[in-house]
């Protein structure tokens, strides 16, 4: 399993970046997101992959009876999501502004803060 | 949008979200719930409101401007940090009250984690409000 | 004890959220002002209490380390938290003047409270991911401001700030996975111990470079420096010189922090990297800056080339580098905020920030000239101020370990400082103004505002210059700290270690 995570954390990873690459500003957006995907998922794989049930411990018991799952990636990776989530909202809402002061989504031709070429 | 169906169905299923996300803020801490998906459930609500009746409608029902329920909530979460002083304990130390403890039963357990948890609900409720209402009105 | 470290902390949080709620009033700018001030009171505490314990350390919410989160303040962390509440004091005055109505309604001085907070936090804590934690903070508050009641501009700058931002973020989200993976903990302290028993220390070596691309971006060093000079100048004063002065030393501070204490088993190979970095760092910076013409564009390249000091320092790795790096780390928040502050003064006076247009300031606002000298002096490494005394320390330290060509880079860069400042001050102070203008100090509106702070920063890079023995010695202290980390371990894990 551990495998298989590794190999599609590769393959959002390239698609992030081939996302990334191009001019346009929303899909650049978009291969950000893929990337901090496959960071979440980076977290969860390294948190080692156990076939438990969640880590939740029982009414009345000190500890989980069970194997339980590690909890701590799991916290990790939420924490990461939500503000993930935040970020990407106002990337989203700034890619918005500024199509709508600029009037393009074209990186190369946004250089209105850059010096005027000779 | 202009639909009868959805007005009145998103009435009725505002009103449960709500009543939903209360349920899922108060069963938090010991089972799976608490105050960030409940704020997440609650702003659904809202959300599906404001798709059905539009966004101005949707702020008349939510009453406070969601910037500020998200700046109360903050407020709300770090008292709930900083209560601990008052026992001597360090930043963040939950702090619990058990009414009605008897040998074998911990009667109503109340704690500060309960705070903290509400004003996670509220900063929830009111940053993904205020994002959606912005975005939708700009749009 | 938990308190003095939380303090500095919950202070600019209450003052945010009161200051968002009263946003639409008058009352918001002084519940700016008060909070920072309550908040370089609480640093003071801290720093005293640091300065006697040596590192103080507290669980919050008692969960025991490394389980829970863990605040510590060695010396290092006490002094940036410091220096931290001085600036922000200085700058919340300072936006008394600056700041416009509008912007103030649209929750100014709730997100600059917030990146105090989130800066304040990263130098606090003691655990890696609370460090991505308060970065975000930081980050966040940061994008706010950058584009509040933003024009064209502010929004093309913005754009490329957030977009390389971002990815440092999640490079440093990765690289805190597979540490995680490698090490079973997040930890400071708990990692310098478990690093050393990870079998396979190339692959360490692999995520110490993830962490030095992802710091390194919001370090801003070459070569990962490009989004700076593209937003930094657009901004209204304050801001600029809030990010000016404090943002990319975080970026420092977080480097200085991983690749003393946690990666230092391949320093021959890292520390390698961090000093061509430096030098590069240096080297560009200064040219970049040669270009401009724009006065906060100018001081944004210098910002870069004096980055490329303080990784030096780093790089170096003995302990009169690390001094050197503390001592510059320290003097260069006060002087580069200053500088950006002053920027904003003669904008008000002359109406341009671009240094062909403007000019005839020496003559109309000596005092302005004046206070404009200090930071600048000290910025080119001018004695007896305070950044001839950083510049000589970290010489000093490339000749005693014989890199000669090191310590000729570290001088020629100081030289072309020289040309920097000596161009904005021929043309923005001492020519006539292109346009015949004359304005004068007195015309200014909010005047006290602007220039209290501009004079307090200002005297202390004189006091720091005349009298640097108590500060080198403060900087030897926490150079050993960083050296030997054993009293950090001990503060946070308790003596079972």
């Amino acid at each position: 399993m551990e495998q298989l995570l590794s190999l599609l954390i590769g393959v959002l990873v390239a698609a992030s970046v081939y996302l990334m690459l191009a001019r346009n500003l929303l899909r650049f957006l978009f291969g950000l997101i893929l990337l901090s995907n496959a960071a979440n998922l980076t977290i969860f794989v390294a948190g080692r992959l156990t076939p438990g049930a969640p880590s939740i411990v029982p009414d009345g018991v000190d500890a989980p009876i069970d194997v339980v799952a590690n909890a701590l990636p799991q916290a990790l990776v939420l924490t990461a999501i939500v503000i993930g989530f935040g970020l990407f909202a106002f990337a989203l809402i700034l890619a918005f502004r500024a199509y709508q002061s600029l009037g393009t989504l074209n990186t190369d031709e946004m250089r209105v803060a850059e010096p005027k070429e000779q | 949008m202009n639909s009868v169906i959805l007005i009145a169905g998103a009435r009725l299923q505002a009103v449960l979200l709500l009543v939903f996300s209360a349920y899922m803020l108060l069963r938090g801490h010991n089972a799976p719930g608490g105050g960030f998906i409940g704020g997440l459930i609650a702003a659904t609500g809202f959300v599906v409101y404001a798709i059905a009746c539009g966004t101005q409608d949707a702020r008349k029902a939510l009453r406070f401007d969601p910037g500020s329920i998200a700046g109360a909530g903050l407020g709300i979460a770090l008292f709930a940090g900083v209560m601990a002083v008052f026992w001597g304990d360090a930043f963040f130390t939950g702090q619990w009250l058990f009414i009605g403890a008897t040998e074998d039963s911990k009667g109503l357990p109340l704690s500060s984690v309960l705070i903290f948890d509400i004003g996670v609900y509220l900063v929830v409720l009111g940053a993904v409000l205020s994002i959606t209402f912005s975005l939708e009105e700009a749009v | 004890m938990s308190w003095y470290l939380s303090l500095p902390l919950i202070i600019p949080f209450i003052a945010a959220i009161t200051a968002f709620l009263l946003r639409h009033s008058a009352l918001g700018r002084w519940v700016s002002i008060i909070g920072s001030g309550l908040g370089l009171l609480a640093s003071l505490a801290l720093m005293s209490v640091v300065l006697d314990a040596g590192v103080l350390a507290g669980q919050m919410g008692n969960w025991p380390a490394p389980f829970g989160i863990t605040l510590v303040a060695d010396l290092l962390s006490a002094v940036m938290v410091l220096i931290t509440a001085i600036t922000g004091f200085a700058v919340a005055i300072y936006a008394l003047g600056d700041i416009t109505e509008r912007q103030e309604k649209l929750g100014y001085h709730a997100l600059f409270q917030m990146l105090l907070a989130g800066v304040t936090g990263a130098f606090l804590t003691g655990d890696l991911f609370n460090l991505y934690v308060w970065f975000e903070v930081m980050l966040i508050a940061s994008f706010g401001l950058l584009i509040l009641n933003g024009g064209k501009e502010q929004i093309d700058g913005g754009v490329k700030y957030v977009a390389l931002n971002l990815i440092s973020t999640i490079l440093f989200l990765t690289g805190i996975g597979l540490l995680y993976g490698m090490t079973g903990t997040l930890n400071f302290a708990d990692l310098a111990l478990k690093v050393e028993d990870v079998e396979n220390q190339g692959l360490l070596t692999v995520v110490a470079m993830m962490f030095m691309v992802a710091f390194g971006v919001k370090a801003a060093v070459f070569p990962l420096f490009f989004w700076l000079p593209a937003a930094y100048h657009t901004p209204s004063f304050a801001v600029s010189a809030i990010f000016a002065g404090l943002l990319t030393k975080v970026g420092v501070y977080a480097l200085i922090r991983m690749f003393t204490m946690v990666f230092d088993h391949d320093v021959s190979f890292t520390h390698t990297i961090l000093l061509w970095v430096a030098c590069f760092t240096m080297v560009i910076g200064v040219l970049g800056a040669a270009a401009q013409s724009d006065f906060r564009k100018i001081l944004s390249f210098h910002i870069i080339s004096q980055i490329g000091y303080m990784i030096l320092g780093l790089a170096l790795m003995t302990p009169l580098a690390l001094v050197g790096a503390v001592f510059y780390l320290v003097h260069h928040i006060i002087v580069k905020a200053n500088l950006f502050l002053i920027a904003g003064v003669a904008h008000k006076l002359t109406g341009s920030t671009e240094v062909y247009k403007i000019g005839g300031l020496y003559k109309s606002a000596p005092f302005l000239a004046i206070l404009f000298l200090i930071p600048a002096f000290s910025l080119a490494g001018f004695p007896p101020l305070s950044g001839f005394w950083a510049k000589y320390i970290i010489v000093k330290a490339t000749l005693d370990i014989q890199m000669w060509f090191v310590a000729f880079i570290a001088l020629a860069v100081g030289l072309m400082t020289i040309y920097s400042m000596t161009k904005i001050w021929a043309e923005a102070f001492w020519k006539p103004h292109p346009d015949g203008i004359e304005p004068e100090l007195k015309t200014l509106q909010n005047k006290t505002a602007l220039l209290l702070p501009i004079a307090g920063l200002a005297i202390m890079t004189v006091i720091i210059g005349l009298n640097p023995e108590p500060f080198v010695q403060f900087a030897e202290r926490t150079a050993a700290q960083l050296l030997d980390p054993s009293a950090y371990i001990t503060a946070v894990l308790g003596d079972a270690s």
